[in-house]
């Protein structure tokens, strides 16, 4: 009597289960690296929001697979021969989701909405290369025009502030995404919630739930609609990537945005291609506070820097997740000399490289006999506690004690920020746009936010105002090289590791290409199964 | 009775007044902003955001403006979820702790009071040591451990589960995330009542209700589980406070989308008005839990009365 009820409850829950463990073919199970702060474009700032953000809109210009930028809503452009004035025009089938047609008017709405100080937009300085703007975002902006007008319906003017050669890529970025003036004037700051969001991507917002899953829909109204194949894609927030892993190998989800670094090698062995590990734009490094004694001293900086086995890190710590740095500006990235500038002892054997980082130390009155304590400032994460255990191992052989301050990322970041008491402190940055200038601003003299080495050298300083006002390409590149030398010369922040990007790819998902900016729009995928 | 749960309720006030105040300005004291991140913000739009969020007012004008603003049942917008009020987030997040902690709850009630009963009447048998072994490895191995082994097996290797997700409260999709979030709590049980059973056999009245010759299962029923759960029900009031209000480890292992997991990010992303919203929720649950305890307590144990 009791065998009777008890299989039938076995055989519901068994199909109950297969059910709720089977993926359609028609939708998209996408791993995000978290939820994001919001889906308003122009108070985002992460590449967790850049994800969402790039399925739901098209902006100007687009990312296509490989990462290289193509026409979007702007069906071509001009520029004017000074490099201060663009003329877009706008495809004429471009459609908002609701079938209204996408204007000049606007992306002219939506450049004037992000600089009013009053939407506290958090990237909205990435746009200043647009005349007027940092004026408007200031506050200071009475009377002052934005260089962004509507010729008519179809066509759109920006005029620049200065030359500046990679805009039209920074278009790519959300900050820049139009936005459907009539639902954000209605609905205020509202107009992001499922069923108040008009989008001119390829997919509308269907529902968003925190911490569980965002679902997106195919736009009908989209230009290319024909041509995109996946119907639905749940957006999945993982912030525990090995949850993100395991869902992967029970064929829950189709692609996680990050794996854990100890994962990597366990990873590869059993899933083979499926684990991508690519370059990406972005560096790991160390600032030394130039400010304090005696890191005033180039001598230790540079034997600092010279005595680290950057290989060791990347293979041994980061189980190949990293690359080792050789200067400061990763490699790949666009407008650039080639070959890079590196730290000149780059290609130097370890045991040379240690030895004359020992002679710098005594030159600068400090060695084993007389070691300099040192204290190691990371934000919490096991791969940053490690990093610095093994910086510290280094560099006892030169003589250098070290101690570690450890603080979670917004005390961390708050310290670097306001009161600078480090002598070393960790900190990373992952490029918006493939240019040597979104790094070597780093360490402007006049970007306190940033400069994490109080490094201050006029110098090098007026060799970035130089280049931002060259118009020649490659003469602005020699500029911009110049400047990363003296930079590498002086090490007032030394590059460790440039990053990777590592995702897991299932094998069903066609159209994934790893590139350096780690951007997969979904409208160019499909599933196979 | 009813006049004595008013009187506790009108207690709970200036308690909870006192936590508002307290976990208010001990956020605050915590070094870092909610907007400080890898990528520092320029100055002009950090000013733009703190006067956006009022976070550029004297600290006392803030507390008193939330003040204000929490009696009229408004907890303000998250900080760091901006597409949301804090208000929107509990609602969503708060049923989805409570159902998992509450079957949980069920699971250690159930099977803890079982297997803590039937040890106690097979003291220092084979079952009462399995019991015990259960229990001690229970006590001894975290939820962290446990959580992603079951995934693995259930879910990698056998295929029989989902391995994560909500599947918008799916029953296959709780089963692993209870087992792994009252397992712990069963042991507890098991143990207490155990230990309580085996005293309360022993007492006078049980021995005096064998020798009425009354059945066995009378004298374990009536007579002696009745005290053998009191200590039991002291562990629960706090433990179903815990349990409902969220875990932070079984909500991320399996991604659910609970306060547990909210509470958390909040309070590393100086989330200031959601970390409040959290903490007054679980005052609240704890508040609330302690007095059923009280009153269970009344009910189960005839010396207890209310004064």
């Amino acid at each position: 009597m009791l065998f009777q009820p008890l299989r039938k409850t076995l055989l519901v829950t068994t199909i109950m289960v297969a059910c709720a463990g089977a993926i359609s073919a028609q939708t998209y199970m996408r791993g995000n690296d978290s939820d994001p702060e919001t889906l308003d474009q122009h108070k985002t700032s992460t590449v967790v929001e850049a994800n969402l953000l790039r399925d739901l809109y098209e902006g100007l210009v687009i990312y296509n697979t490989k990462a290289e930028t193509i026409p979007g809503v702007a069906s071509d452009w001009t520029i004017s021969d000074d490099g201060l004035v663009y003329t877009f025009n706008i495809r004429e089938d471009a459609q908002w989701s609701n079938g209204d047609p996408v204007t000049a008017g606007d992306f002219v709405f939506s450049f004037n909405r992000i600089m009013q100080p009053a939407t506290a937009a958090k990237y909205a300085n990435i746009l200043y290369p647009i005349k007027g703007s940092e004026a408007i975002n200031k506050g200071e902006g009475e009377g002052v025009e934005l260089g962004a007008k509507a010729i008519d319906d179809k066509t759109l003017e920006i005029t620049l502030e200065r030359p500046t050669p990679f805009f039209i890529e920074l278009l790519t970025h959300q900050t820049a995404l139009p936005l459907h003036q009539a639902s954000v004037e209605q609905h205020g700051d509202d107009f992001v919630r499922p069923g108040n969001m008009i989008s001119n991507g390829a997919y509308t917002l269907v529902s968003f739930r925190p911490n569980d899953m965002i679902v997106m829909q195919k736009n009908e109204n989209f230009h290319d609609a024909e041509n995109v194949a996946i119907e639905t894609i749940n957006y999945i927030p993982f912030e525990d990537r090995a949850n993100c892993a395991r869902r992967f190998e029970a064929g829950e989800v189709h692609s996680c945005s990050d794996i854990a670094a100890e994962q990597i090698d366990d990873l590869k062995s059993r899933l083979g291609d499926a684990v991508r590990v690519a370059p990406y734009l972005g560096v790991y490094y160390y600032g030394i506070n130039t400010a304090r004694e005696p890191f005033d001293d180039v001598r230790i900086r540079q034997a600092m820097s010279m005595s680290i086995d950057r290989e060791f890190l990347a293979e041994s710590i980061w189980a190949g997740a990293m690359i080792p740095a050789t200067g400061w500006v990763p490699p790949g990235i666009g407008n650039y000399v080639d070959p890079q500038p590196s730290m000149e002892y780059a290609d130097l054997p370890m045991l040379d490289r240690e030895d004359r980082a020992l002679e710098l130390m005594i030159e600068a009155g400090y060695g084993p006999d007389n070691p300099l304590e040192v204290e190691i400032s990371y934000n919490t994460s096991e791969n940053h506690e490690n990093t610095a255990n093994a910086i510290a191992d280094m560099w006892s052989a030169i003589g250098i004690n070290v101690t570690y301050q450890q603080r979670d990322a917004s005390a961390h970041y708050a310290m670097l920020r306001d009161e600078k008491i480090h002598d070393v402190a960790r900190a990373g940055w992952i490029g918006d746009y493939s240019d040597p200038q979104n790094f070597l601003f780093l360490n402007r003299a006049d970007n306190p936010g940033f400069n994490y080495g109080n490094y201050n050298n006029p110098e090098h300083d007026a060799l970035l105002d130089k280049a931002a006002n060259t118009v020649d390409l490659e003469e602005r590149a020699q500029i911009l090289a110049e400047a990363e030398t003296m930079l590498l010369r002086d090490m007032p922040q030394m590059p460790l590791l440039y990053y990777s990007s590592l995702s897991l790819v299932s094998d069903k998902l066609q159209g994934w290409e790893d590139n350096i900016q780690n951007v997969h729009p979904t409208r160019f995928m499909s599933i196979t199964e | 009775m009813i006049r004595y749960i008013l009187r506790r309720l009108l207690g709970a006030i200036p308690t909870l007044f006192l936590v508002v105040t307290v976990a208010f300005f001990l956020i605050r004291i915590a070094p870092g902003g909610p907007f400080d991140a890898e990528r520092a913000l320029e100055p002009t739009v950090l000013a733009n955001l703190n006067a956006y969020f009022h976070l550029d007012k004297p600290l006392y004008e803030q507390y008193f403006r939330y003040l204000g603003n929490l009696l009229q049942g408004d907890m303000g917008p998250s900080f760091f979820r901006r597409d949301f009020s804090v208000h929107e987030l509990l609602a969503d997040g708060l049923p989805v702790s409570m159902l998992l902690g509450s079957l949980a709850l069920l699971m250690a009630v159930v099977f803890g009071s079982i297997l803590g009963c039937i040890a106690a009447l097979r003291q220092n048998s084979w079952i009462d040591y399995t019991v015990i072994a259960i229990a001690t490895f229970g006590i001894t191995v975290p939820n962290f451990v446990v959580a992603p082994i079951l995934a693995l097996i259930f879910g990698v290797a056998l295929n029989l589960l989902p391995t994560g997700g909500w599947g918008g409260g799916h029953p296959a999709n709780l089963v692993m995330p209870v087992i792994a979030l009252g397992l712990p709590q069963v042991a507890v049980i098991a143990r207490l009542i155990r230990g309580a059973m085996i005293e309360a056999l022993r007492s006078d009245h049980v021995r005096t209700a064998r020798a009425y010759g009354l059945p066995t299962r009378m004298i374990v029923v009536t007579h002696s589980l009745r005290a053998a759960c009191l200590p039991a029900v002291s562990y629960l009031g706090p433990a179903a406070a815990g349990l409902l209000t969220g875990s932070i480890v079984i909500e991320q292992v399996f991604g659910l989308p609970g306060i547990g997991r909210e509470f958390v990010n909040a309070a590393l992303s100086r989330d200031y008005t959601l970390v409040m919203g959290t903490v007054i929720v679980i005052a609240v649950f704890v508040l609330i839990f302690n007095l059923i305890v009280d009153i269970l307590y009344a009910a189960l144990d005839p010396r207890v009365r209310y004064e």
